[in-house]
C-alpha cells in the first residue's frame, strides 16, 4: 500500500459483462400501448425495403439494464466523488438545479420548428444568456450555435475568413503559439488556413518580438489562449493586439481558460476581436464523460455581420424572433440553434452566482491553483516561475531521473483517490503535470491532494517500480493500448464471445 | 440573521453569543452556495501562499484591464427563483401543445430509466475517458454503443458519436474526400435543408464544390439527373433515407451509380427509429446518422447525437473518438480510446478533423434507449410509427393532396392544401395543435405543401382532429371558389 493518505479506501465493486452477453430471446424492457389505428401490412407497404432482422441487438429486462449501467457507473471517477484536477478542462461542480430546469416540460420537449409565437420562452433563454455572455466577455455580439469548443474555434475562424474576404483578401495563415491546444491548429486547417507556429519566450508567454517579425499581410489571425495553457496571463496582450491590428490581422482568443477571468477582466477590453467560450468548462454544464459541450463565439462589432444564421432579434412589439436575412453570414455551422439544453444549464449557473458570485468563483479558482503551487513547489519541478492564474504546470524532471514519467505519477494518483491531472501537455513543457483544481475544491481536499502528490514523490525515491506498476487499486490494471490500436476491436461480435 | 443564528445554535448546541460573533463577521450577501470555503479558509490559504490579499494573485493582469465594477448581469438568485424563472419560460414555450412536427427532430417516448441512469454523478460528472483504468464505465458503454449502432446500420464499425446529424454528414463528406482523393460532392435536394446549409459552410472553406440533384414525382432522388451529375471527380454522393419528405430511397440503385464512377455513397439517417422496420442502407460506404429519436429530448434542437458508421477498411479515415477492446496486464478485458493518431491532440493540423468532444452523455441516452427496446421492441416501435403514419396519410388524402405516393415512406408525409399551410397552422394553434412544417421556406417549388409526422405518441383522435381542421379549410376554399365562379357566371 505504501504511503496511502486519508482520501481513498477500498470498496467492493461488481463485475459486469457486456449487455450482449446477458441477452436471451424472450426478455424485454419495453411495452407499447395498444395500437389505436389499424394494423398495417409491412411487407405490402415497404416491399423489399422491409427489414426482417435486427441482428445482435440485445434482449434484456429492466432490472438488468438498471444494474448493468449502475455497475458500469461505479467504475468511473467523477467530480461528484472528488477533485478532478485536469488542467484546461475546468472540471467544476455541475449544479443539480441545472439538470432539473433543463428537464422542465415545455423546454425539454420544445420542437426546433414550432412557431415563434409559442417559442418565446426558448428565445428568451437564448437572448438572456447571449446578453450575459456578451457582458462577461466585453464583446459586442455572439452566436450560440457551435456545438463544442473546437466547433466554436472553427466558427470563429470562418468569421475571420469572411471578414478578410469582405476586404478583398482572405489571407493565408493563422499564427498559433507552440503552447496551444491541439484543436487550434486542427481547426485552422479545417478552415482552410495554413498554420504557422509561434515560439514562446522564456517566461512561457507569446514572444512579442517574434510575433512582430512573423506578422504580415498574409496572416489572418493569431489564436491565443489567455491565460495560456501554462496558466499564465499574457501580460503583453494589448501589445499583441496592437501588433495584429496594425497589419490588418485579427486577434482570436481561445476561451478555454476563461474561468481565470470571469468578473475580473474582459477579453473585449484587452483587444480580442473574436473568442469562443466553453459552457462545459467555465459555465458548469456537465462534461458527461466527453460531451455534449457548447461553444458560443463572441465577436466585436466588425465581425457581427458574418455571424452564423439565424440570429435572435427583438421585434418592435417586444417579442423575439429568428432573423434569417443575413446576406454576409458565413452560413450555418449546425442544424437548428445549437446545444440549447446547455444554454439552460449555463444560464441557471449564471443566475445562481450573480456578479458577486462569479467574481468570488474566479478568485477562489485562482486561490486554489496558487495554494497547490505553493504546496508542491520544491517537490516537483516548476519549469516556469511566472505567476499562475487558475492552473499550474509542473514537470516530471526530478522523478524522471528515476524513470518515472508524468503518466506514471498520474496513474499512481488514481490509487490515492484522485483523478489525474492533465499529462504531457502543454507540449512546451517536457513531461508536464498540468493541474487545475477549479473553485469547487474545499481546503481539505486540496490538502489531501498535496499530501498525495508529496507521498508519491517519496515513493518514487524509495521504490520507483511500485509507481511504474500503478494503478494498484483499480478494477483493472494498466491497459495495453498498443494492442488496441494494432488490431482494433471496435465492437462486440457473437463469435468473439466468452 | 436571527433565524440563521437560531438554526445554527439549535443544531450545534453552540453558545448563542459565540455564534453571533461568527455570523457578524460574515455578510450573508456574500455567501455563495457552490463555493466550499469559509472566509477563514481563504485567509489561511492566502497566508500559506504568502500574499496579503486575493488582489495580489491578480497582479499579472495589467491594472487597466482589471474590471473595477460588478458585471451587469442579473443578481444572485435563490434556487427556488431559478426554478420559477425557467418554469415561466416553459409556459411561454408551447407547453401542452400536441405536435405533428418532425423534419429532423422527433418526439418519441423516453423510458424513465434513461434519465435515472444518465443522472448518476459517475456518468454525468466524469470526463472524456483518457484515463482508462478510472473510466471503464464510460468506455464499456461507448463500446456497446458502437456495437449497437453498427448492428442497426448494417455497417462494420461506428464511432463514439459526433455533434449531430448535420455536422456528422459534413464530416462524412470530408472523410470521403480523404479516402478517394477526389474533390467534389453530389448531394440530394431531398437531404435535410439545414444539413445542406451546414455542408455548404464546411465545403466552401475546404474547397469542395457541391452539386445538388433534385427529386422526382415519387419524392425520391432523380436517378437520371444523378447519373449525369456524378463525374470522375465526385468523391461521394450524399443522400438521406428516409429522406426529408419521409420517402425511403432506392439505396441500391444509387450505390450502383456511385460505385460505377468510383465514388462513395454516404447515407444520412435523420429518423433512427426507421431502422427498426426499414432495411438499413447496407450498400452505403458511410452512414451519418442523427440518433436523437433514440431517447434524446427534443430540447429545441439540441444537444443531439450524430454518429458515423462505415466499413472497417475506412476506419482510419473516420473522425471522432473510438473505444476499442484490449486487455490489462493480467489479461483481463478492458476498453480504451484508440486509434488516437487520427485525432487533433496528437496530429494537430494534420488530424482527420478538429473535433474534440463527442456527445458522450447523449450517446449514453441513445445507448440505454436501444437496450430498452432491443431486438424485438425496436421493430414493434417502428411498426407503430408506420401504422399511425399510414392511417394519417390515408385520412388526409380524403380531403387534400398527399404528395410523393409512388415510393414507400416511414413516419412522415407531405400534404398539399389549397390554402397556405401557415394560415391553416395558425388556426390549428387555437386548438393547441402544431400542424405540419410548411415547406415553402425550403422548397418554394412545393407551394402549399407541409411535412407532417406521426410517431407512436400521436393518437388517433389527434390525427382525426387535425384532419378535420384541414378538411374545413379545403371546404372553405372550395365554397369560396364556387362562390366566385357563380359571381363570374352571373
Amino acid at each position: 500500500m505504501k504511503h496511502m493518505t486519508r482520501k481513498a479506501t477500498r470498496h467492493v465493486s461488481q463485475n459486469e459483462g457486456l449487455i450482449f452477453e446477458k441477452s436471451s430471446p424472450g426478455k424485454a424492457a419495453w411495452k407499447l400501448p395498444p395500437l389505436d389505428v389499424p394494423e398495417v401490412d409491412t411487407a405490402k407497404l415497404l416491399g423489399k425495403q422491409e427489414r426482417k432482422d435486427l441482428g445482435n441487438m440485445p434482449e434484456v429486462s429492466e432490472i438488468e439494464i438498471i444494474r448493468h449501467f449502475t455497475r458500469l457507473s461505479t467504475w468511473n471517477y467523477a467530480i461528484d466523488l472528488g477533485m478532478f484536477p485536469l488542467g484546461s478542462c475546468t472540471m467544476k461542480y455541475n449544479p443539480r438545479v441545472n439538470e432539473f430546469v433543463s428537464r422542465v416540460e415545455g423546454l425539454a420537449n420544445g420542437h426546433p420548428y414550432q412557431p415563434e409565437k409559442i417559442s418565446q420562452g426558448a428565445l428568451r433563454i437564448i437572448k438572456t444568456l447571449s446578453d450575459c455572455l456578451i457582458e462577461i466577455t466585453g464583446m459586442d455580439a455572439i452566436t450560440l450555435q457551435p456545438a463544442a469548443g473546437a466547433h466554436g474555434e472553427l466558427t470563429g475562424l470562418l468569421l475571420v475568413r469572411a471578414y478578410h474576404q469582405s476586404t478583398g483578401n482572405a489571407r493565408k495563415k493563422i499564427l498559433i503559439p507552440d503552447s496551444a491546444h491541439g484543436t487550434n491548429p486542427a481547426t485552422a486547417a479545417t478552415a482552410g488556413y495554413a498554420v504557422e507556429n509561434l515560439k514562446s519566450n522564456d517566461r512561457g508567454m507569446v514572444d512579442v518580438s517574434a510575433l512582430a517579425a512573423q506578422m504580415n499581410e498574409d496572416v489572418a489571425a493569431l489564436m491565443v489562449t489567455n491565460p495560456n495553457t501554462l496558466g499564465v496571463f499574457e501580460q503583453e496582450i494589448h501589445q499583441i493586439a496592437e501588433l495584429m491590428h496594425a497589419k490588418g490581422g485579427l486577434l482570436y482568443m481561445d476561451g478555454a481558460n476563461m474561468n481565470a477571468l470571469v468578473g475580473k477582466a474582459r477579453p473585449g477590453d484587452f483587444g480580442v476581436d473574436v473568442m469562443h467560450l466553453n459552457l462545459h468548462k467555465t459555465f458548469s454544464t456537465p462534461h458527461g464523460g466527453g460531451g455534449p459541450g457548447s461553444g458560443p463565439v463572441a465577436v466585436k462589432k466588425i465581425l457581427e455581420p458574418f455571424l452564423p444564421k439565424p440570429v435572435v432579434i427583438t421585434k418592435p412589439d417586444g417579442t423575439l424572433a429568428f432573423e434569417y436575412n443575413r446576406p454576409q453570414s458565413v452560413g450555418r455551422v449546425r442544424a437548428f440553434y445549437g446545444n440549447f439544453g446547455m444554454f439552460i444549464r449555463a444560464l441557471a449557473y449564471i443566475f445562481a452566482n450573480g456578479p458577486d458570485g462569479l467574481r468570488q468563483t474566479t478568485e477562489d479558482a485562482v486561490l486554489n491553483a496558487n495554494y497547490i503551487r505553493k504546496g508542491l513547489e520544491g517537490v516537483y519541478d516548476l519549469p516556469y516561475s511566472t505567476p499562475s492564474m487558475h492552473e499550474v504546470v509542473f514537470s516530471d524532471k526530478v522523478q524522471s531521473k528515476k524513470g518515472v514519467k508524468t503518466m506514471d505519477l498520474a496513474k499512481r494518483l488514481i490509487d490515492y483517490g484522485f483523478h489525474p491531472y492533465t499529462t504531457a501537455f502543454p507540449l512546451i513543457v517536457s513531461g508536464a503535470l498540468m493541474i487545475e483544481p477549479t473553485e469547487s475544491e474545499p481546503k481539505e481536499e486540496l490538502d489531501l491532494f498535496i499530501e498525495a502528490m508529496k507521498s508519491i514523490a517519496e515513493e518514487v525515491e524509495e521504490d520507483p517500480q511500485f509507481v511504474l506498476d500503478a494503478p494498484h487499486n483499480t478494477r483493472i490494471s494498466r491497459l495495453d493500448e498498443t494492442q488496441a490500436a494494432r488490431k482494433p476491436v471496435l465492437r462486440w461480435k457473437p463469435e468473439n464471445a466468452g | 440573521m436571527s433565524l440563521v443564528v437560531s438554526i445554527l445554535s439549535a443544531s450545534n448546541g453552540f453558545r448563542r453569543s459565540a455564534i453571533e460573533s461568527i455570523v457578524s463577521h460574515i455578510e450573508l450577501e456574500s455567501l455563495m452556495r457552490y463555493l466550499p470555503k469559509s472566509p477563514a479558509d481563504r485567509e489561511a490559504m492566502l497566508k500559506a501562499i504568502g500574499v496579503r490579499s486575493i488582489d495580489d494573485l491578480f497582479e499579472p493582469v495589467p491594472p487597466e484591464f482589471r474590471l473595477k465594477r460588478d458585471l451587469n448581469i442579473p443578481r444572485q438568485m435563490a434556487e427556488s427563483e431559478i426554478v420559477d424563472w425557467f418554469k415561466l419560460r416553459a409556459r411561454e414555450n408551447g407547453d401542452g401543445y400536441t405536435s405533428f412536427l418532425g423534419a429532423g427532430a422527433y418526439l418519441h417516448y423516453r423510458p424513465v430509466v434513461i434519465d435515472a441512469l444518465v443522472q448518476r454523478g459517475e456518468f454525468l460528472t466524469s470526463y472524456t475517458p483518457y484515463q482508462a483504468e478510472f473510466a471503464q464505465g464510460t468506455l464499456q458503454a461507448i463500446f456497446e454503443f458502437q456495437t449497437m449502432v453498427a448492428e442497426l446500420t448494417g455497417m462494420e464499425v461506428a464511432n463514439a458519436s459526433m455533434y449531430d446529424g448535420s455536422t456528422g454528414a459534413a464530416e462524412a463528406v470530408m472523410m470521403a474526400v480523404r479516402i478517394t482523393g477526389r474533390h467534389s460532392a453530389v448531394l440530394a435536394r431531398s437531404l435535410h435543408p439545414e444539413y445542406r446549409e451546414v455542408l455548404g459552410t464546411y465545403a466552401t472553406h475546404q474547397g469542395i464544390p457541391l452539386k445538388t440533384v433534385g427529386f422526382g414525382e415519387s419524392g425520391r432522388i432523380d436517378l437520371r439527373e444523378l447519373q449525369h451529375t456524378v463525374s470522375d471527380d465526385t468523391a461521394c454522393i450524399l443522400i438521406q433515407s428516409p429522406n426529408f419528405f419521409g420517402t425511403i430511397e432506392d439505396v441500391e440503385a444509387i450505390a450502383e451509380i456511385a460505385h460505377q464512377h468510383g465514388a462513395l455513397l454516404i447515407v444520412s439517417i435523420a429518423e433512427a427509429v426507421s431502422l427498426g422496420i426499414v432495411e438499413p442502407p447496407r450498400a452505403a460506404d458511410i452512414i451519418a446518422m442523427e440518433a436523437q429519436s433514440f431517447g434524446v429530448p427534443l430540447g429545441f434542437g439540441g444537444p443531439y447525437c450524430g454518429v458515423l458508421a462505415t466499413k472497417e477498411k475506412f476506419v482510419r479515415q473516420m473522425p471522432g473518438r473510438l473505444a476499442g477492446q484490449t486487455v490489462d496486464k493480467k489479461g483481463k478485458r478492458g476498453f480504451v480510446l484508440t486509434l488516437a493518431t487520427r485525432e487533433q491532440h496528437i496530429r494537430r493540423e494534420k488530424a482527420t478533423s478538429n473535433i474534440c468532444t463527442n456527445q458522450a452523455l447523449v450517446a449514453l441516452m441513445v445507448n440505454i434507449f436501444m437496450t430498452v427496446y432491443g431486438k424485438v421492441g425496436l421493430r414493434e416501435l417502428a411498426k407503430q410509427n408506420l401504422a399511425k403514419t399510414t392511417y394519417a396519410a390515408e385520412q388526409f388524402a380524403k380531403h387534400a393532396k398527399v404528395r410523393f405516393t409512388g415510393a414507400p415512406r416511414f413516419n412522415e408525409f407531405v400534404v398539399e392544401t389549397s390554402e397556405d399551410p401557415y394560415a391553416i397552422n395558425s388556426r390549428l394553434l387555437g386548438h393547441k395543435i402544431v400542424g405540419g412544417l410548411p415547406l415553402k421556406k425550403f422548397y418554394p417549388e412545393l407551394g402549399h405543401a407541409a411535412l407532417w409526422c406521426c410517431t407512436e405518441l400521436t393518437t388517433r383522435s389527434m390525427i382525426d382532429t387535425a384532419v378535420g381542421l384541414v378538411a374545413d379549410s379545403e371546404r372553405a376554399v372550395r365554397s369560396m371558389k364556387e362562390h366566385e365562379e357563380q359571381e363570374v357566371t352571373r
